[in-house]
């Protein structure tokens, strides 16, 4: 179970100005403006749910997915995964920079997999399957369990012929099927998709939310899933948390919002225009 | 002409943006040029009279070369140039009405006056400034300050012309980054970018001074200090305009000759 | 996962790591030894000019040509060797600017660990191998008598060089969680120190070694048990002094740790 609570975060970005003066006078005195990226969000996710997590550019959506998975501190809040507490910063206890932290980083990023559409984890030159054994020693999985996972994810991702491709020769949907494969080897409980099928093509769209369906289903890996393309929440999840201007504006079903006869797109271009966001 | 002058003024404008790193690189240059002159003091205490410069004549060495490092230096390359031709890329400049030669000259010269601007002038105000043997004295005279712009402006032609022969060699081979490094380690060396050419031994030092390494740095950072003066800076200075002749029309012909090859080979 | 998990351990990890990196280089075998070959002539240029500087002067400051040879030799080494294991630390603003920071905090493993794994730089083996010959050449006409404690001290002067830049670039490293511009300074340190150090940093002068003593612990790794090793001094503590680079290493980590939280907090 994921629970956020009073989630806020704000950066502070320096203030540029252009001309030669203004960065003379920023070399000594630097202003700042202060972004609340996150206002007050609060929100519960059951163990084996699928969410889908949406909201437009810049509403705070890979700020949660940060937070969520301990790679970045809230400026206040507690996040609370499967019974750890991940983050509380109002709690005296909570130090930074000592043992204790790095440790508990430590121990929650072996529990979680992530994957970003547009970043790759596997290495560039080599063999998809000397990326799998690098990764079965940085998160130290035991042999039967990398060879069990290893073998359910080849046959169901269809990776036979690809593990000894190097990776740069892959194209963009059979490297995707890959970086699923590989955010899934140390059988993580979580698992943040974040634009998973970003310029895939329709069939390898399909064999990846074929995919996650199943493994949500069998193994009850919860999941949690930005994304910009609608068809892909409409697969997926039946749960909808809607993020504008670091808020949590809607927390419902999809069917709940759509009207009528009108697409999905149609739908959530009202909806955005609705909260004018 | 004009194409190539916008090409030129966008990366001055460019250039100028990147005051930080120009903060940065002043302060290397600085250390850098301070602790040679140090060590070329050391070795003076040692053995005075087989010093084959004056103290004052080091000093503006030194200090310029610091200075003029990025206008002069043949070890400093155009990144987006390389990737360009390495990547493939450059169809894309081979499809516009431009000569692809042209362009990169006027490109590089930009990059070097754009990163020189910044930095010489720090350089140059607190080298003005330091006391003797350390600091860079006043030129000698104004016909050796008029000599030194006219072979500076020289040597940077040969440097940029230098550099060029290494972008097009890029159309030739894949490994470029081995060669880069090659060609940047020894054009350090035979320039004087460890020590100046004048403490070469003489047989070597009087090859080094034919070749176009010494048209880049030797030339204009002597004739400063009045060092090279009369006929041998006049033929230092003829030397100087061979080599910016004869490596710019041998790239051209290179970058011809390749620009072809790829036309009819279709990328 | 269940507790009591066999943990793969951090040397074998980073020989994976490092055996990935390997391989990939070794797919183009020409611009591996281009580069090699570029390597090698880079610090050979060097050890000419101190060649021909000693042609002209004989001896600076009392130091002798195969004398300045043995240090040269010894700080090349020591140089290489931390760029060879460090490159990731030297490459790691890119890493930053390229937001792949992230992907290491979300790997259940030390960052600084997965840094060094990041990257291999095997192509400048050869420069080591050229600071081995320039070493060996030094010692065959220095007339260094041998014992034990002078091997014993060569090692440390070795270790505590290595070490010291290693710490260099770690902070260059934490740097550029703070910043990505301008960090060109820290050149002066690591390019430097190595280009510099050269010859002992006696013949710099009195403010220079002070700096290098108590600023940045290079003399300690360089110029004092040089002078001990040459029976200039007959100190014995001066023997030791490589073990300040290890001290170094500590405001190093603590920089890191900083950068890595402000880098948590900044998310950028």
């Amino acid at each position: 179970m994921i629970t956020m609570e009073n989630v806020c975060k704000s950066y502070r970005i320096a203030k540029r100005n252009a001309g030669f003066k203004e960065a003379w006078k920023a070399l000594f005195h630097r202003e700042y403006e202060e972004i609340c990226a996150l206002k007050n969000i609060s929100f519960t996710i059951r163990d084996g749910e699928m969410v889908g997590y949406i909201g437009p550019n810049g509403a705070g959506k890979s700020s949660t997915i940060k937070i969520l998975s301990g790679i970045l501190t809230p400026d206040s809040g507690r996040v609370r995964i499967d019974g750890r507490l991940l983050w509380d910063i109002d709690h005296p206890r909570h130090k930074p920079m000592t043992r204790q932290e790095k440790y508990r980083r430590i121990e929650h990023v072996r529990q979680i997999g992530v994957v970003f559409g547009q970043r790759s984890q596997l290495w560039w030159d080599v063999p998809v399957i000397d990326s799998f054994e690098l990764l079965k020693d940085i998160y130290s999985i035991s042999d039967p369990v990398y060879r069990d996972n290893l073998d359910e994810l080849t046959e169901l991702l269809n990776l036979e012929e690809l593990l000894r491709t190097p990776v740069r020769q892959l194209s963009l949907g059979q490297r995707m099927r890959c970086e699923i494969a590989a955010s899934l080897l140390h059988s993580p409980r979580t698992l943040f998709l974040d634009e998973p099928t970003i310029g895939l093509d329709a069939v390898s769209k399909l064999a990846v939310r074929d995919f996650i369906r199943k493994q949500n289903r069998e193994h009850g890996t919860t999941v949690i899933l930005t994304t910009h393309d609608m068809q892909d929440i409409e697969a997926l999840t039946r749960r909808i948390l809607l993020i504008g201007k670091g808020q949590i504006l809607m927390d419902g079903c999809l069917e709940d919002i759509k009207k009528g006869n009108a697409g999905i797109d149609e739908t959530l271009v009202e909806l955005y225009k609705s909260y004018e966001i | 002409m004009g194409k190539y002058f916008s090409f030129f003024r966008l990366r001055l404008v460019t250039g100028l943006q990147y005051r930080t790193a120009a903060f940065g690189g002043i302060i290397t240059q600085f250390f850098w040029g301070f602790m040679r002159i140090i060590a070329l003091l050391a070795f003076y205490e040692s053995d005075p009279s087989a010093y084959p410069l004056t103290l004052e004549e080091t000093s503006a060495y030194i200090w310029l070369q610091q200075a003029f490092l990025v206008l002069l230096s043949a070890r400093i390359f155009d990144g987006e140039i390389l990737n360009a031709v390495k990547s493939g890329s450059i169809a894309y400049e081979l499809c516009r009405p431009v000569r692809i030669y042209d362009m990169w000259f006027a490109r590089e010269t930009a990059v070097r006056l754009s990163g020189a601007w910044l930095r010489c002038i720090p350089v140059l105000a607190v080298a003005l400034l330091l006391p003797n043997p350390f600091g860079l004295s006043a030129p000698a005279d104004p016909l050796c300050f008029l000599m030194f712009i006219l072979t500076l402006t020289l040597g940077l032609l040969v440097a940029v012309a230098y550099n060029m022969l290494i972008y097009v060699s890029g159309f030739y081979t894949v490994s470029t980054d081995g060669l880069k490094l090659l060609a940047a380690s020894v054009a350090d060396f035979l320039t004087g970018g460890l020590i100046p050419l004048p403490f070469f031994p003489g047989g070597v030092r009087q090859v080094l001074e034919l070749l176009p390494y010494a048209a880049m740095q030797n030339v204009p950072l002597r004739a400063y200090s009045g060092n090279l003066a009369g006929e041998e800076l006049l033929r230092a200075l003829l030397l100087q305009i061979f080599w910016f002749a004869a490596l710019t029309i041998a790239g051209k012909l290179l970058c011809d000759h390749a620009e072809k090859r790829i036309t009819v080979q279709g990328g | 996962m269940k507790k009591g998990r066999k943990s793969v351990s951090p040397v074998r990890l980073y020989r994976h790591y490092i055996s990935i990196i390997v391989r990939s280089k070794m797919l183009d075998k020409k611009s591996f030894f281009l580069y090699s070959a570029g390597m090698f002539l880079t610090s050979f240029c060097v050890f000419l000019s101190i060649f021909f500087m000693f042609q002209r002067f004989h001896q600076v400051k009392g130091f002798t040509f195969r004398e300045v040879l043995l240090c040269y030799g010894i700080v090349l080494m020591g140089f290489t060797l931390a760029e060879i294991f460090g490159k990731g630390l030297e490459r790691f603003p890119r890493m930053v600017r390229a937001g792949e920071f992230d992907r290491i905090l979300l790997r259940p493993r030390g960052t600084i660990l997965q840094i060094l794994g990041s990257q291999f730089e095997l192509g400048r083996a050869s420069r080591c191998l050229h600071a081995l010959i320039v070493f060996l050449y030094g010692i065959s006409g220095s007339g260094l008598c041998w014992t034990w404690q002078k091997i014993l001290i060569v090692t440390g002067m070795l270790a505590g060089c290595c070490t010291l830049f290693c710490g260099l670039f770690l902070m260059y490293a934490a740097l550029s969680f703070f910043t990505l511009e301008g960090l060109e300074f820290m050149h002066i340190f690591t390019y430097g120190l190595n280009e510099h150090g050269a010859y002992p940093m006696g013949i710099y002068g009195k403010e220079v070694l002070w700096i290098t003593t108590f600023i940045i612990p290079f003399a300690p790794v360089q110029y004092y048990p040089l002078l001990y090793l040459l029976d200039r001094r007959q100190e014995a503590y001066l023997a030791f002094m490589p073990l300040l680079a290890f001290l170094f290493l500590i405001p190093c980590i603590l920089l890191w740790r900083l950068g890595v939280r402000h880098y948590q907090s900044s998310g950028s």
